[in-house]
Formats: structure tokens, sequence, C-alpha cells
């Protein structure tokens, strides 16, 4: 055939993939209001803490939950919206046109949404520390300045596995509306059955996100080895098995 | 080069696509004709990776389009000017492509004024663009890696005449610089002035392809107009030049007008008028050849209902 160099020149790296998907998530109105939404819940419950909790709870955990709730919300929709809005909007079409292997702008998103987790975790533990200086400001406080490692630590993994369970769920049900109603109700939906039907409640324990990551998030709670497990478990189901058939899903889908 | 061999494309029963096969060369400008809904889109998707071919192949450069490192850097593809995100700027989604391509950014701002997409209208959101507008935009986005295959779908749509004017003279210009282009169009009218070759599809099938001159020759007619008629009439049947009556004194003949002159000279008619009927002779194929099929077996598909969506 033709001597044609279509091995040259090469295909976007890795890193150029993440930096254009993370570009993506920031350069649209929806985009940008949505991140602002995260600072901007962040910062009002951090006022609600200020305001609301009696001096001696005022302590750097409980700002620290407050400032994060934002990006707890709202990046696993920032995860959905990277890959459904591509169907949506319709974007797919020239995104896998210039990049007809799949698989590496799926990679992207993920690395993408995972880069965004971390700069929010970031930004809403400043938010807390600015809480904290405010508290100090207005003599609302006696607690500390510091903040468990651990927790901080458990925030951004938990936070890193929401927004990456958005991601999954977007790849898995093409339609936002769909993929965002899906992502919040079944687990609370799920939640409840465990909590009311008595037979469920040992399963639960084990496939209820918002129960296994509890011990996380609490600073008292041992993390034992078990914890780890029921984390591992839940996750496999509600973000391993997504990722895996959406990514099959997206890999295989006819681009209209 | 774009090479397509027995493509088909099948839905459940249905197929789409029905054993298409043509090539394009360099240097050639290729109208892939048919009315709506007859397989063109779906055919060019599958042509660049984005539907699963039933069976068949394409090769564009000479290998499936997928195994194209870069492929924005080889061909230039625009599927549709619509599926752009609303709520990006038209600068913003060049910027986007030109990252993924590995080009300049500067390339952006280069290609926006190279379609005619004033300054202010980079700034805006594609969401405020007309049809026109995003023709314009999708086309830079096609030539923003310098490439030397283009795949246009509808590229024609929503643009105004000046607009129509413009585009034939860049995919002109492209293939007279060697490239080789390939665009689809529901209206004949659209791209018979700039292509050169050109592929009918009908209800999944291709019904006709070849040279523009070619299929026309095939049926070319010729008006001829004569004081007496009769006699014009007896001339041509003795040649046996198949003629049909075409207004008071004349006929259409279904041969060039040297063999409608040689004729009448023969038997002696004066005529009043000798030419190329011209009019309209390739909008007559067209139409003929994408009529809905009577055979009733042949292949079942669902009849275009808007053959005239957004005409120009």
């Amino acid at each position: 055939m033709t001597a044609v160099a279509v091995d040259r020149p090469a295909a976007p790296s890795l890193l150029a993939l993440t930096a254009v998907e993370l570009r993506k998530m920031t350069d649209t109105r929806a985009g940008r209001w949505l991140l602002a939404s995260v600072v901007l819940i962040g910062a009002a419950l951090v006022g609600v803490v200020l305001f609301a909790v009696p001096r001696a709870e005022l302590t750097m955990e409980e700002l620290f939950g407050a400032a994060t709730s934002g990006a707890f919300i709202l990046l696993p929709v920032v995860g959905v919206l990277s890959v459904a809005s591509e169907w949506s909007q319709r974007t797919a079409l020239s995104t896998f046109t210039l990049v007809p292997r799949r698989e590496r702008v799926v990679a992207a998103k993920l690395a993408a949404a995972s880069v965004l987790t971390a700069v929010f975790w970031a930004v809403s533990s400043a938010l807390a520390w600015a809480g904290r200086a405010l508290a100090e400001a207005l003599d609302r406080t006696d607690a500390g300045w510091g903040l468990p490692p651990r927790l901080a630590a458990s925030a951004l993994l938990l936070m890193l596995l929401g927004t990456l369970g958005g991601v999954a769920f977007g790849m898995l049900f093409p339609s936002p509306p769909l993929a965002i109603v899906l992502l919040f109700a079944l687990p609370i939906v799920w939640g409840i059955l465990g909590e009311t039907v008595s037979a469920l409640n040992d399963v639960a324990g084990w496939l209820d996100t918002g129960r296994t990551g509890e011990p996380f998030m609490d600073p008292g709670a041992r993390l034992t080895g078990e914890a780890w497990a029921r984390l591992a478990v839940s996750q496999a189901v509600w973000l391993g098995a997504p990722l895996l058939l959406g990514h099959l899903r997206v890999v295989r889908r006819e681009v209209t | 080069m774009i090479e397509v061999d027995a493509l088909t494309k099948r839905y459940g029963e249905v197929a789409a696509v029905a054993d298409v096969s043509f090539r394009c060369e360099p240097g050639t400008v290729t109208g892939f004709l048919g009315p709506n809904g007859a397989g063109k889109s779906t055919t060019l998707r599958m042509i660049c990776g984005l539907t699963p071919p039933t069976s068949g192949a394409a090769r564009v450069l000479g290998v499936p389009y997928r195994r194209i490192a870069n492929p924005g850097r080889h061909v230039g593809v625009m599927l549709d000017a619509s599926a752009q995100h609303p709520g990006r700027t038209g600068r913003e989604t060049l910027r986007l492509a030109a990252r993924l391509l590995g080009v300049d950014a500067g390339r952006a701002e280069e290609m926006l004024r190279r379609v005619g997409l004033p300054e202010n209208a980079g700034r805006r959101r594609v969401g405020g663009y007309s049809l026109g507008m995003r023709q314009r935009l999708g086309i830079a986005q096609a030539l923003l890696g310098d490439p030397r295959v283009l795949i246009l779908d509808e590229p024609a749509n929503g643009l105004d005449p000046e607009g129509i004017h413009w585009m034939r003279t860049l995919l002109r210009d492209f293939a007279d610089r060697g490239g080789t282009v390939l665009l689809s169009s529901h209206l004949l009218r659209e791209v018979e002035a700039v292509a050169d070759r050109f592929v009918v599809i009908a209800r999944g099938r291709v019904v006709a392809q070849g040279a523009k001159d070619d299929l026309l020759a095939a049926r070319a007619e010729t008006l001829v107009r004569a004081p007496e008629p009769d006699a014009l009439r007896a001339a041509l049947a003795a040649a046996g030049l198949p003629a049909r009556r075409a207004g008071r004194d004349g006929f259409r003949v279904r041969a060039d007008a040297e063999k409608v002159g040689r004729a009448a000279a023969e038997a002696g008619v004066a005529l009043r008028e000798l030419r190329p009927a011209g009019d309209g002779g390739l909008e007559e194929l067209f139409l003929s050849l994408t009529a809905p099929s009577k055979d009733p077996g042949g292949p079942e598909r669902e009849r275009p209902e808007e053959r005239e969506e957004d005409a120009s």
C-alpha cells in the first residue's frame, strides 16, 4: 500500500489528553458554575458552623466536615457530566474522531477527575482553616488549629472514590439526568432498605458506601482490616462494576 | 486516498448501508449524493471508525481510520456541525482540538480567520452561532491539522450562497493541491459545481458512480428545433436516434449535437436550433436514480421525508 507515515505524528500523550479533559471540565459556563458551587456550598456551611455550633463543639474537624461537603456532593456530578455530556452535547463525535482509541479518553477522564478532586480537596481544607481563622477573630472557639492527618487523608480517598464513581455512572448511563439521579438515588434507596429490612442489615454493612465510609471519617473509630474490607467490597460494587461495564459501553458504542 | 470496500451496516433486519464500495483518489473531489436517510452519514461514520460495520472495510491513506496514530493530522473530518458544546466559545473549541493534534494554538486563530469567522465570533459561545457559522467552525476544525484528506457530511447545510461559493473554492483548491475530498449532500446543485466524481446512494445501495462527465454523457440530451418538425422526426427516426417531443417545433434527443446535426443534414432538414439540452440533466439523473424502489423485493428503507430540508 501507499507508504504514508500514518504513525506520525504520534497520538497525544496521556498527559496531554488529561490536560484537555481537565480544561473541558472547566471551560464551559455549566462547568464553571458547578465548580464555583463546590466552593460556595463549602463556604456557606463553614459560615453555618461558625455561628450555629456551640463554642465547645467548634473544632477543626467540624469546620473541615462543613468545608468539604460541597466537594462530596458536587464532584460526583462533575464526574458524571465529564462523560455523559459528551453524548448529550454530541461532542463525542469529534472527541472520538480525533482520538479513536477511546480507552485513552476514558483513562484521561479518570485522571482529570482525580486531579480536580485533589485540587478541591485542598481548596476545601483551605476553607476550613479560613473558618478557623475567622472563629479566632470572632472569639468563637478554644479548639486547636490542627487537622488530624488521618481525617484529611480519608476525606481525600472517599472524595476520590465518589468522583470516580460519578465518571463510572456517566459512562454507564449516557443521559446526564438519569446518571445523576441514579448516582444519588440508588445508594439512598439501598441505605434505607439496609436500615429498615433487618435481613439486609448485615449485607448493607458491606455494600452501603455511606456505612462503609463512616469509620474513615470518624476520628475516634479504629480502622480495622474489616473496615478496609467493607470499603473495598462496597466500592467494588458501586465504583468497580459501573466502571468496568461503562468502559465497555463507551468503547463499543456507536457514536452518532 | 479513501477506499471503501463492500461496507454493510445492518440494524436488526434493516440494512442502512448495503455493500457500498468506492474509491476517492488524491486530487479529486467526490460528491457523495443521496436523499436524506439513504445511508450517507452511516457510511461516513463507518469510514471514520465511529460505527462498527456489520461487514466490509474502509481504509483511509491505506489503513483503517482507527490505525492512524493522530488522525486529525492526516484526515480532516466534519460529520455534524451541530455536534459542538454550546457552552464553549468557538476559539476554545479550536484550541482544545489544537492541543489534541499537537499543533500550535496560533493555528486556531489562523483557521478562524481562514474560514471567515470574525474576531468577536471566536469569543462567542457556539450556542449562539447560526448553522452557517457552525459549519465554518467545523471546517476550521477539520483543516486545523493541515490534513491531506477531507471527509465532510453535508458541509453546505445552512450556508448562504456566498458561503457555498466560498466552500466550493476552498474544496477545489484543496483538491488541486493534491488533497482528497469526500463530501456528502442531499442536494445535487450544492456539489455539482465542485465535484469531479459522484457516488450516488439510495436506500443504502450505490446506484451510480463515476466521473461527472461520464455520468452526464450517458444521459446527455440535445435539443433540436426545425420549421418542419415532422420531417425532422422522420430524419431522427431514420438515424435511429431516440427522440421525444419538446415544445411546438422541437425534440429532445438522447444523443450529442453532432449526431443530431448529421441526421438532419443527411435528410436535408433545415434546423432552427441545435444545442445540448444541458438543463438539469444531472438533476434528472439524480432524481431518477434515487426515486423510491418499485421493486417489492428490493431493500426496504425508510423514505426520506424532507428532501429539501435546510435547502439554502
